[in-house]
This record gives structure tokens, sequence and C-alpha cells, in this order.
């Protein structure tokens, strides 16, 4: 089984390597538009596929857990609704290989989960990405995304935010990628969406990604290129803090001043579904 | 030029045929165009609208004043009055006069608004003013004085290959009044942001029911559940079409394509759907007990029985059998018919009232009343059965200070399991009744959640 897993890491790596010259990507346009990449070659150097029984929580080696409603009580500063646990209700794996982040509740009480490799792993460039199932409905706001290390000492937004992946669930066809840092935080982050065309992003899977370098954060949904940002992109708004070491943090939140509030039409529960969580440096 | 090439076309496509092999096995069935438009600015080449009966003809109208977008034609509905003698609701079909291939869309989709805030009762597809096999309806859906998008899923399109209903609208008035609304650029698409969430039979729920041989029972509750692209959910209600029905144990019953199931042996079997081959949540588990033992058959001459409720009898008209009297009442009818013999199936059963008032009953030559009850459960000590009759008094009608009435209870060993137990109760024991010149209604008590049958409810002398 493990021999398995090893052999399809390596077909993985394989396919990306031959992504990385040329891609037919097919958009909105009427031509298809050709993007051409940098060729970057990636290796493995962190993995979670959330193998394990079903029902069990994440890998305690790896994750842990932010609870409640935040260090202010104020729904992490965005007016969030839901309250972070660590029980397996909210999350758990499902025993085929997947993390479920599961936010339930209804009538201004939920629950749901948001778990960090904070203290266990962070990193630098590379290449970070993750395959998600992605949950839907008003007010639904899951999120892959990533915390400066030095946050503790150097708070937010000092510290940095890189959002891999933010959905606003009554646009389920549209992904945010985002940075937040100091002079560009909350309403004026440095932010580009990715809007699919007659699909929606929770149809299917997605590889949701960035590649990340001393010089720019590439953004990915399933290998296409939708947004590059550069030091560049920071003068005049403040400082470029992607320089240093980062953690990974998966949730799933309800309600708050980015996304808006449930509705009465907002299904509960609602679950993010990830296969893998994947951190590659460059060869 | 042009018709040289034209008929070198013919000549080319002569040679191609002659050099295929035909065989008629592989003749397919004419396909049927993919015509998406219904309405965009006007009727589609192969469109006709028809009302539908009772309803009011004039309701439907093209109109060129209020449009979506600017376009030059609508559709309007004027939505009658209550009580309108042109007719009591706006309803009709628009259908194509050949038939479509559907089956390369996902959606119905229309623009909808109202001149106030206010709900169109049914809209959807599939009626065709004939088999109305394959119907999809969304109920109750809301419209404003503003345009918006309303998409109708199409719960498996592979259906749709000859479908001829387009679109069919039902709407009455709102407290009685009525209102107009406009729909426009009526099409057929293919949604990628449409997301499936799930179909159901029996609402969703796994129910179970006690049968006999020789009963059916009907598989209800059928609906599918869509994502629309703004992420909150839509449900629609289907017809049987869609479902493919299955029976877990086919000895024990046997469900055809349109969701009857025969009980026909004793046993269970377990009633599951598929629709596009995917599994439908819900199910319906039948517990066939075996023979029906049926209620004593009435011997009376008819000329001496005011019937309410027997097989054997013309029954009086009858309000209800199940006033679902809220908000106490538990009691719910799962009544069946098994072998011709229509039975009342009283599940959940606390009390429940039946009633027969329009017009009254004069039982003033009975002289008894009669009931065959029948309860499948446990008799616990203490149970107890009552009944009531009730005379509307004068008035005719209930209350107004001239209603009597008196209460009956029957405890074991009258109340027994598993048999029929056979009641009979002259008016001369019911002093609280004083009059039974204007009989309303028979309220029976004191069940304790079970099932109860009940059959030959009838006044005799």
């Amino acid at each position: 089984m493990q021999k398995n897993k090893i052999k399809y890491m390596q077909q993985h790596l394989g396919n990306i390597c031959l992504f990385a010259l040329t891609v037919l990507a097919f958009t909105s346009c009427e031509k298809d538009a050709v993007q051409t990449l940098p060729q970057r070659e990636w290796e493995l150097t962190w993995s979670d596929e959330f193998n394990g029984a079903a029902g069990t929580a994440p890998d305690n080696s790896k994750w842990n857990y932010d609870l409640g409603r935040g260090p202010g009580n104020d729904g992490w500063g965005n007016d969030e609704l839901q309250t972070y646990t660590n029980s397996t209700d909210n999350v758990r794996l499902d025993g085929t290989g997947n993390l479920l982040i599961v936010a339930s509740g209804g009538s201004g009480s939920y629950t749901s989960g948001r778990i960090k490799t904070q203290g266990k792993f962070s990193y630098g460039y590379g290449r970070y990405e993750a395959r998600i199932l992605t949950p839907y409905g008003p007010g639904i706001w899951p999120a892959f995304w990533m915390l400066g290390d030095n946050i503790n000492t150097v708070p937010w937004p000092q510290c940095g935010e890189i959002d891999i992946l933010e959905i606003r669930g009554q646009e389920p066809h549209i992904a945010h990628g985002s940075v937040h840092g100091p002079g560009y935080s909350g309403g004026n982050a440095i932010t580009k969406s990715y809007s699919l065309d007659n699909d929606r992003l929770d149809s299917k899977f997605r590889v949701y990604a960035i590649e990340w370098g001393p010089d720019y954060i590439d953004y990915f949904v399933d290998d296409y290129l939708f947004q590059r940002i550069t030091p560049a992109d920071v003068n005049g708004k403040g400082e470029w803090v992607f320089n240093k070491d980062f953690f990974i943090l998966l949730n799933v939140a309800v309600g708050g001043s980015y996304v808006g509030f449930p509705t009465s039409g907002t299904i509960f529960p609602q679950t993010m579904t990830v296969d893998y969580v994947r951190v590659y440096k460059e060869k | 030029m042009y018709k040289i090439l034209f008929n070198l076309f013919i000549v080319s496509f002569m040679f191609m045929a002659g050099c295929t092999k035909r065989d008629v096995s592989e003749l397919q069935e004419l396909k049927l165009p993919a015509t998406a438009d219904v309405f965009i600015d006007d009727f589609t080449s192969d469109l006709a609208y028809s009302a539908f009966g009772g309803s009011d003809v004039r309701a439907f109208n093209v109109d060129v004043k209020e449009t979506y977008n600017n376009t030059t034609r609508s559709i309007r509905i004027d939505v009658p009055d209550a009580n309108s003698p042109n007719g009591s609701y706006a309803g009709g079909v628009l259908y194509s006069t050949t038939g479509r291939d559907l089956s390369s869309f996902n959606a119905l989709t229309f623009y909808i608004k109202a001149n106030q805030a206010t709900n169109i009762g049914q809209i959807g597809f599939g009626n065709d003013l004939g088999e109305n096999k394959f119907v999809v309806t969304l109920s109750n859906l809301p419209a404003t004085s503003a345009w918006k998008k309303v998409i109708i899923p199409i719960p498996d399109p592979s259906k749709l290959t000859a479908e001829k209903g387009l679109l069919y609208i039902a709407a009455g008035p709102i407290n009685d009044r009525g209102f107009t609304f406009w729909i426009d650029e009526v099409k057929f698409e293919n949604l990628g942001t449409l997301l499936p969430v799930e179909s159901s039979i029996m609402n969703g729920t796994n129910t179970a029911t006690t049968t006999f041989i020789g009963v059916t029972s009907t598989i209800s509750g059928l609906t599918s559940t869509f994502n629309l692209p703004t992420g909150v959910n839509e449900t629609v209600n289907l017809s049987s079409a869609y479902f493919q029905f299955k029976s877990s144990n086919a000895a024990v019953a046997s469900v055809n394509a349109a969701g009857i199931v025969n009980s026909l042996s004793a046993g269970t079997s377990v009633i599951s759907a598929t629709v596009g081959g995917v599994t439908a949540k819900g199910s319906l588990t039948i517990n066939c007990v075996g023979a029906y033992t049926p209620a004593p058959r009435p011997t009376r001459n008819p000329s001496n029985v005011i019937s309410i409720f027997s097989d054997a009898y013309v029954n009086v008209p009858v309000s209800y059998y199940n006033g679902y009297w809220q908000p106490w009442q538990t009691t719910l009818s799962n009544d069946f018919t098994v072998n011709g013999d229509n039975v009342l199936n009283y599940t959940i059963f606390n009390f429940v009232g039946i009633e027969f008032s329009a017009p009254t009953v004069n039982a003033s030559s009975m002289t008894h009343f009669h009931l065959n009850a029948y309860i499948p459960g446990p008799i616990a000590p203490g149970r107890q059965l009552r009944i009531i009759v009730v005379d509307f008094g004068a008035d005719g009608a209930f209350g107004g200070g001239d209603d009597t009435r008196h209460s009956t209870t029957f405890t074991a060993p009258t109340l027994v399991t598993r048999n029929w137990i056979t009641i009979e109760i002259p008016f001369s024991s019911m002093p609280g009744l004083t009059s039974r010149r204007n009989l309303g209604q028979i309220i029976l008590e004191g069940g304790d959640g079970s099932v109860m049958y009940v059959d030959n409810i009838y006044f005799y002398r």
C-alpha cells in the first residue's frame, strides 16, 4: 500500500514537470488561450494524504486546532458566526483518504473546524497544493491559506497571509487568491478571482495551488495560472513580507464581513473534503 | 453555380449512400429536433398554447409593453380574481406540436416578474396535455416586481427524447385577488452551474407501512433537489417516470413503473428507487402480515341503514374521514383497499374526527350506531376506545350552542387485538345526544399512538 502511494507521487511529480512546459487551456475566450509557464521542477517535502480510519481526527503530528470564536471572541476579526471545535463532528477523516471539515448548525448558531500546521510544520518558497471538493451556500466561506510563522511575535498583518483559495458560497463558480500584508490587508488585500464559465468549482475535486519564490506568488486552479503577485504589486502600499516561513490552515467559516451571512436557503451541514495537502520544494 | 453545386451534392450523396451497406436493424428512430428556445420574443415554430379546463382562457397573453431587457415580446398571465365568471385560475400549457429532443439540456430557464410580490402556484414542464409522463413542477415560486431568472432542473435529461410539454403554468388568486405576472426568454439550457444534490421518494424519509396481501400502496413524495448557481438549493416535484423503482423482496411486494406497490405475500420488502442510476433518498418498507381478514360483512337490509363508510352500502356525502384537527391530533390516514374492500387505516391514532355535515344526517328513524374496528397492536391495560356521536342541532352547523353529543367508552374485553371488534350502540344508551336529526360528526378517541383499522360505520334500525 505504501509502495503504491510512492509510485503515485512519482507519477504526479512527472505530470507536474510535463505540465510546466506549455499548457493548452480552455477559457471563455473564443480562441483557446495558451499559457506558457516557467519550467519548475518540484520535489515533495511535506504532505498529508489524510489516510486513516473513518471518524478519527487528523494526524496530530501535523495539525492542531484553532478553537472558539477567535482571541477577541469577535469571530476571528471578521464577525464570523461559527465556533470552531476539535470535535470529530467538525473535523475528521472519512476513511477513504479524505479530510472532512464540516460546518453545521442553524439559526445563528454554528460549529465548524479550522486546523493548522502552526508549531508542527512551516516552510518558505515552494509549491503548496491541496485537492479539495468545496462546500456551497450563501455565507459559507471555505479557505486553504497560510500565515507567517512569526505571527505570535509579529502580529497580523505584518506577519503576512497568503490565501491560496477562498470561496464565497453564494458564488460557487469563483475562486479568490489573495495576499494580505502591512498596508494591504483586509478589504485592501491584493486579490484576483478565477471564475468558471458554465461550471462550478464544487462540481468536482480541484487542485488549488500556489508556486512561491523570492519575487513571485503564482496562483493556480487545476494547474491553470490565474494570478501572479510580485513585490511590485505592493509598491507604494507596504512591505513585501513573503520571504520567510509560513504555516498552513484549512477551515470552513460561516458568515462574516467577507462572505456575508447565511440565509434560509443555506443548507447545513456543509463539508469541505480535502484529498491531500502537499508541499514541494524546487529541485 | 449554386444549382450545380447542389446537384453535385446530391450525386455525391447518392454515391455515398450506394456504397453503404444498409441494414434494417441499424435504422434509428426519427430524431426530433433539439430546439432550445420556447418563447424568446414570440412562439417558436412548433409552439402552441392550450388553457387548462376550468381556467380563465383569457389569462394568457403576448405582451409588447412589459418585456425582459427591452426585448420585443413577453408572455403575460392575468390571474383572475376568485370566483371570476371567466374561470377561477390561470393555467395552461405551451407545447410543441411535433415534440423535441431535450436530452442535451439540464434545465428550463426563464425570467419572471409580477405586478406585486406574490407566489406562482405551479410552474414546470412535461405536461403535454396527454400522458404527462415526465412532469417536473416548481411550486410556490416567489415573484416580485423585478425581473429574476428562474431555473427548473431536468432530473434525468436522457428521458426527454420526445417531449412535447415545454412549459406549464397554474396560478390561482392570492387572498381571493388576482394579479399579473410576466415570463420571458423561456428556453432550455445546459447549465454547468447547476449541481445535482439528491432525489427523494417518500419525501426522503424511510417510511414503513403494514399491509395485507392484495393491498396496493403508492410511492409518493417524489422530489429532486439541485443547488442553484447562487448556492441555494431548489427542490422540484417529479412524476414517477423519472424513477426506477425496486423491491428488495419481489415475492413479498411488487412495484411497477408508476410506483404502485402490490403486497403479494407475508414478509418484508423495502421499496427503493434510483433516478438516472443514482440512488434516491428515502424508502417504503412494506410489512405484509399475510392474508387480510375483512370485517364481518354487513347483512342488514340497505333500507334500514344510513351508511357513513362501508362497501356494503351507498354512503351519504362525507366531508372527511380525518379532520386533521390541530393542534393535538397526531392521527394520520393511510387508508387502503384490499381486494376491492376499502378500509380506513388510522396511524399514530390518538383521536380523529369524521364529519358529514353537508348535509347533516337525520337518523331519527334509526335505532343504533355500528362500527367495526381492528387493532393490530397489543391492548394495554386500561386502553379505551371512546366513540362520540355529535348532533349539530337545529342550525345544522358546528357550534351555535345547540350541539349535543354522547361519548361511549369501550375497554377490554370488548377491545381485543388482531380480531375485528364489532361495536353496536343503541341511541337509547346515548342520553347526552338529545337529538339525532342533524348528526354531523363521529369522533373516535382513546388511541395510544398505534394503528387502528375501521370499517362499516353506519346507523341502522
